[in-house]
């Protein structure tokens, strides 16, 4: 197991400085963000004044240096449009992306958990068909259309719900529900096929035989066999689709998060903050992926001796 | 002796004629539904009754045929600038699907070679190759796409070259895993024994039996590039006005939501129509290529 976890912990940081500098790289590629900031109208005097001022003299390497040095000072530079540490704009924004991404995962455990037993249990009667087919068209509906079409019938035709902020809990409604439906679509299906896979085990028939009740027996050696699945799964994809599904929605409903923060910024051209932005949320998923590999490999040893799961 | 008159023709159009009868009513409906689109997208230039960027500003904001003060010529309205929506549904229909098969395309080229590749040379090559796609996997691609198209900036290839990136990780992934497992075959084995070449074994040997997994591989991954289009698009980072794509016509037109929900509401129906067809035929593909899968 120690060994198991310096390999991944190994691997998270190898991953870390590969994007951070990939990062970099392709920043200082695309030419002098300076011009894209200011464009004409500037005299050389100033431009050069500016260039300095956001530390973008030198070579390269010295710039690229610098730049890794951030990450031991705190010292990630200055927004271009509002001249304060981008550190500081993303720490405002965290907090209401952390508060919309926990409601949205509790609500979707509270709905695919018991809706993926239920497809699992009844999977040739119509409850199971029923539930699979709300999981697909949770699919196959765009978090956007499905935010624009809430939007349009409980904000403007009914005139029930806000669209815009994170005021009150009324504010909640929409954006969880935008940025859920593709959870628990996905959650949904995983939790059926880690149940139909529990359900065929010989320990199943045993439970039944010793005389279990049947609740007892889809509770305890069902789910509590196949939430290991279930959660990795909740870890790793929902990490990936929230981060996505964020960027749309919070922008959607103007929720002052990362994700509606990291398309200003990439509709202004703000690169320190695009820039900072992206890394701390690749930053994050990837912790997060790393936990669950861990935790993944703590219950389930057999996984350990692979080197990767 | 009666003997069973079975249907002949090429092997592909066996396979299509089993795929067809193994169907739902709902896939069979899914795949006229998505002939029927590509038809329209092909077609648009003759079906599109006016130039979709062409303004008309005495007829602005008409609603769709039906309602009050509609137009005739109008069949589902006009925008703010009295542009036809129906043509330019039309053409954003037809520019969605285009990115969306370019972009497939070429992440099918890049990431199919690079998974052949790595499944064929082994060593550091495969290294090397698995690195890059384990980054990849790593970061969310909206987050790519998000940085990208600020540094690149907004232009049609760039959005192609980007929706390329989306999904080359996975065809390698499903590559390499069915090359490493076909190269340990014993018809493998016979055929470098007679002395082909690699290049001649992956072109004769390996080719046709990695078709299957590529094309499930290519319609998932279709769906998923026409959703990250068209939500680019409808945050305003994807192709640039006047050009419609599907999703850009839903982001603009939000801002008239309140009184004139229709240039809203007809592209997002599309959209719908298109992400179900697609998605529909994806999961058709993929419980018919992996067994685990199917409903059981």
């Amino acid at each position: 197991m120690l060994r198991y976890t310096a390999l991944t912990l190994l691997r998270m940081v190898v991953t870390f400085f590969v994007i951070v500098t990939l990062v970099f790289f392709a920043t200082r590629l695309s030419g002098n963000p300076i011009d894209f900031v200011i464009g004409q109208g500037i005299t050389k005097e100033d431009r050069v004044l500016l260039i300095r001022y956001y530390g973008l003299d030198g070579s390269v390497w010295t710039q690229y240096l610098s730049y890794l040095r951030a990450f031991t000072d705190g010292q990630f530079g200055l927004s271009f449009l509002e001249r304060r540490p981008v550190a500081e704009i993303v720490a405002e924004r965290i907090w209401p992306s952390t508060q919309l991404l926990l409601t949205s995962i509790a609500l979707t455990m509270a709905v695919s958990i018991p809706a993926g037993i239920l497809a699992a249990i009844y999977r040739k009667g119509w409850v199971g068909s029923a539930v699979m087919t709300v999981a697909f068209l949770g699919y196959a509906v765009p978090n956007f259309v499905l935010a624009t079409f809430m939007v349009l019938v409980f904000s403007y035709v009914l005139n029930w719900l806000p669209v815009v902020g994170n005021g009150t809990a009324r504010h909640f409604i929409m954006p969880t529900l935008a940025l859920s439906a593709v959870l628990i679509a996905a959650l949904t299906r995983f939790t059926r096929n880690a149940m139909l896979d529990v359900l065929e085990q010989d320990y199943m028939r045993t439970a039944r035989a010793k005389g279990l009740p049947e609740r007892l027996v889809i509770l305890k050696h069902g789910l509590r066999n196949a939430s290991i699945t279930v959660l990795s799964v909740l870890g790793l994809q929902v990490a990936a689709l929230a981060a996505a599904g964020s960027v749309v929605v919070e922008s959607i409903f103007a929720w002052p998060g990362i994700g509606d923060m990291l398309v200003r910024a990439a509709l202004t051209r703000d690169y320190p903050v695009l820039q900072f932005g992206v890394l701390t949320v690749a930053i994050a998923v990837i912790t997060i992926n790393t936990a669950v590999d861990l935790a993944y490999a703590w219950a389930d040893p057999r996984l350990r001796q692979t080197g990767r799961a | 002796m009666a003997v069973i008159e079975t249907p002949r023709g090429p092997e592909w159009i066996m396979a299509l004629r089993h795929l067809w009868a193994d169907a739902t009513p709902v896939q069979r409906f899914a795949l006229i539904l998505g002939l029927m689109l590509v038809l329209l997208a092909v077609a648009t230039p003759l079906l599109a009754p006016f130039d979709p960027d062409g303004q008309s500003l005495l007829s602005r904001l008409r609603p769709p045929l039906g309602f009050e003060r509609s137009k005739a010529e109008y069949l589902l309205g006009t925008d703010e600038l009295g542009r036809d929506l129906l043509s330019r549904c039309l053409y954003g229909l037809r520019l969605t699907l285009t990115l969306a098969a370019l972009g497939s395309v070429i992440g099918l080229c890049i990431g199919g070679t690079l998974g052949v590749l790595a499944g064929v040379a082994g060593g550091r090559t495969e290294t090397a190759i698995m690195a890059a796609v384990d980054t990849q996997i790593a970061v969310p691609f909206t987050l790519i796409a998000l940085f990208l198209l600020t540094i690149l900036g907004n232009s049609i290839e760039v959005m192609v070259f980007v929706l390329s990136l989306d999904g080359w990780e996975k065809y390698a992934r499903i590559l390499r895993g069915e090359t490493r497992r076909l190269m340990k075959m014993p018809f493998i084995e016979a055929a470098r024994a007679a002395g082909a070449t690699p290049l001649r074994i992956a072109r004769r040997h390996l080719l046709p039996n990695l078709a299957s997994p590529i094309v499930v591989q290519f319609t998932l991954s279709f769906s998923n590039i026409i959703l990250l289009e068209s939500s680019l698009s409808f945050l305003g980072l994807g192709v640039q006005p006047p050009t419609a794509t599907l999703g850009a016509m839903v982001g603009a037109g939000r801002d008239y939501m309140p009184t004139q929900p229709w240039i809203v509401i007809a592209p997002a129906v599309l959209i719908l129509i298109v992400t179900f067809a697609v998605q529909t035929l994806g999961d058709w593909l993929r419980d018919r290529a992996d067994v685990r899968l199917r409903p059981r």
